[in-house]
């Protein structure tokens, strides 16, 4: 309250130890909630936790990027950075949403989709771009949620939504603020001025009509303001599922591609 | 993010009218065996090494011309120019370096034209250019593009070169590859055919898009294709790569790509392949 909170300060937030992952919101959001494992390739990789669940008594397909809260869950679930056959997994469970006419509800939180040598050789890039793909072809209402740190295509690939909500101190990039200092400045500890230059925080996409919504959310860590974001994002996705489960299958699609084939900011020039 | 490690490779020619009948100079050094190429033979030769068959990075308009009918391009002009949205000195300093390099507007060329008679949409990414990198304009070309493909029911023929999505615009960049994914969603409903072709080097956002969502997959021998970059690689694990790594014979041995075609036989099996979808696909999805 006293002092303005900047960019980078939200990426410190958005990054925070005790920050609450995916399965906080999961758990409290949605009633019997049963995960599903595996792509069916042979793989079941832990960065994405995927499962139905009942929102309002609807049942829903939820699809969320999984930070570990404890150091062994982070290795078990590689700090939150998928591999493909995460985003495989996923692809499975959006057809399997369309095929029982279940909402799907994703959210984002990752530091992005992991360089390793065993995702290049099973195609990482191939399963970001079939994720994007099939989600932008999918006949039920998407609906993401952007929880913590939305890095990358890693993050997008889950992100190809009819609506997007955001946390208020949550933040969404092409890259991580360390990345784009090295990358810009070739000086990666210029990552404080990287932050405040990337616009990457819910008010800046909100401006760049990248995001639909911003949930707000209180100064203090505590259990009651936990619940009360939770509510606020209820209220949120009452409203987006109200407005969505009225579009036919066409429309839900039609309203995908208008939404992101806005997205673009170039001037248009002098024609002589 | 991908960018330091693959920008290595030189370019024939980074002449402004670059030209492949015009060469500039009449020796080259090859950057991979170091031969020296007597610059006739490089252009005869399609600007490959003869000495060790490496593939040199060509720019869109030879491109181009190796795949299109002499004469039939009509490109499209959408009278749209690069901005700075995150307003950094340094994107506006190097646009113009790049521009001034090129004699290009943008990292991309596309249009209508023929290919042996048979009518396309094609779209061309110069690494050239900033790497080929995506941002709001490249975006909206091949969004353009697909779109143009689909109005007029023509094959969509796509070549990449690129590092990736464009750092400087931010978030912006990073969205042209839900954009261009939906317009490729949108083709695939058309029952239309899309050809991808993957040049050195086709990395990050390009690779994780529509790249990689092409009914046919096809590669240059010996390209690098890949989602990240070898160095955040090496970083990560800690270790040396194995040889090999990223090309497109890896790619073709792990089963991400449909076929690996040499430079000169490029436009015929394009053909082939067109013709082998003759009379198929635009399916009706009315209702
Ligand atoms: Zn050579």
């Amino acid at each position: 309250m006293t002092k303005k909170i900047s960019s980078w300060d939200i990426v410190n937030i958005a990054r925070g130890p005790y920050r609450k992952t995916s399965l906080d919101y999961i758990d409290n959001l949605f009633e019997d909630f049963i995960e599903l494992h595996g792509d069916r390739l042979g793989y079941d990789d832990k960065a994405i936790v995927c499962g139905i669940g009942k929102y309002n008594g609807i049942p829903v397909t939820i699809i969320a990027e999984q930070k570990g809260r404890t150091t062994q869950e982070n290795i078990e679930r590689n700090f939150g950075m998928p591999n493909p056959e995460s985003y495989r997994k996923a692809i499975r469970l959006m057809r399997q949403a369309e095929k029982f006419n279940r909402p799907i509800i994703t959210f984002i939180d990752t530091k992005g989709a992991y360089p390793g040598l065993h995702a290049e050789e099973h195609g990482q890039g191939e399963a970001i771009a079939k994720s994007m793909l099939t989600l932008a072809n999918i006949k039920v209402p998407v609906i993401n949620i952007v929880i913590g740190e939305g890095s990358s295509g890693g993050a997008l690939a889950i992100g190809v939504a009819n609506k997007i909500l955001m946390l208020e101190y949550a933040i969404y990039s092409i890259i991580s603020p360390e990345g784009f200092a090295s990358i810009i400045w070739k000086d990666s500890s210029k990552k404080e001025k990287a932050a405040n230059k990337m616009k990457l925080t819910s008010k800046d996409l909100l401006n760049l009509n990248v995001i639909d919504t911003i949930i707000k959310e209180e100064k203090e860590d505590s259990d009651d303001n936990f619940m009360k974001v939770i509510a606020r994002i209820k209220k949120e996705l009452d409203l987006s599922l109200e407005e969505l489960m009225k579009l036919s299958p066409k429309e839900l699609c039609y309203h995908r591609y208008e939404k992101f084939r806005k997205i673009g900011t170039y001037k248009k020039e002098k024609v002589n | 993010m991908t960018i330091e490690s693959i920008k290595k490779r030189e370019y024939p020619s980074s002449n402004k009218k670059s030209n492949i009948d015009i060469p500039k100079g009449k020796w080259l050094k090859c950057p991979k065996c170091k031969e020296i190429i007597y610059r006739p033979t490089f252009v005869k030769s399609l600007n490959i090494c003869p000495y060790c068959n490496y593939y040199f990075r060509i720019t869109c308009k030879d491109r181009l011309k190796l795949i299109i009918d002499d004469g039939t391009f009509k490109e499209f002009k959408l009278n749209i120019e690069t901005t700075n949205p995150l307003e950094l000195s340094e994107y506006e300093a190097k646009l113009k370096k790049e521009k001034e390099k090129t004699g290009l507007d943008e990292a991309t060329l596309s249009g209508i034209g023929k290919i042996n008679d048979n009518k396309v949409v094609i779209a061309i990414i110069d690494s050239n250019f900033f790497m080929g990198s995506m941002g709001s304009v490249l975006g909206e070309y091949v969004t353009f593009s697909i779109e143009e493909s689909i109005k007029r029911k023509l094959p969509l023929i796509i070549i990449s070169a690129s590092g990736g999505a464009r750092m400087q615009e931010g978030i912006i960049s990073l969205m042209q590859m839900a954009k261009t994914t939906c317009a490729i969603a949108k083709h695939n409903e058309e029952g239309l055919l899309y050809i991808s072709v993957l040049t050195d080097p086709t990395y990050g956002g390009v690779t994780a898009s529509f790249a990689s969502l092409g009914d046919i997959i096809i590669a240059e021998p010996g390209a690098m294709i890949g989602f990240a970059g070898p160095n955040v690689i090496k970083q990560t694990i800690g270790e040396e790569l194995p040889p090999g790594f990223q090309t497109s014979e890896f790619q073709l041995k792990h089963g991400f790509i449909d076929l690996i075609v040499k430079r000169k036989e490029m436009k015929e099996t394009i053909t082939k392949l067109i013709e082998l979808h003759k009379g198929s696909g635009i399916i009706d999805k009315k209702n």
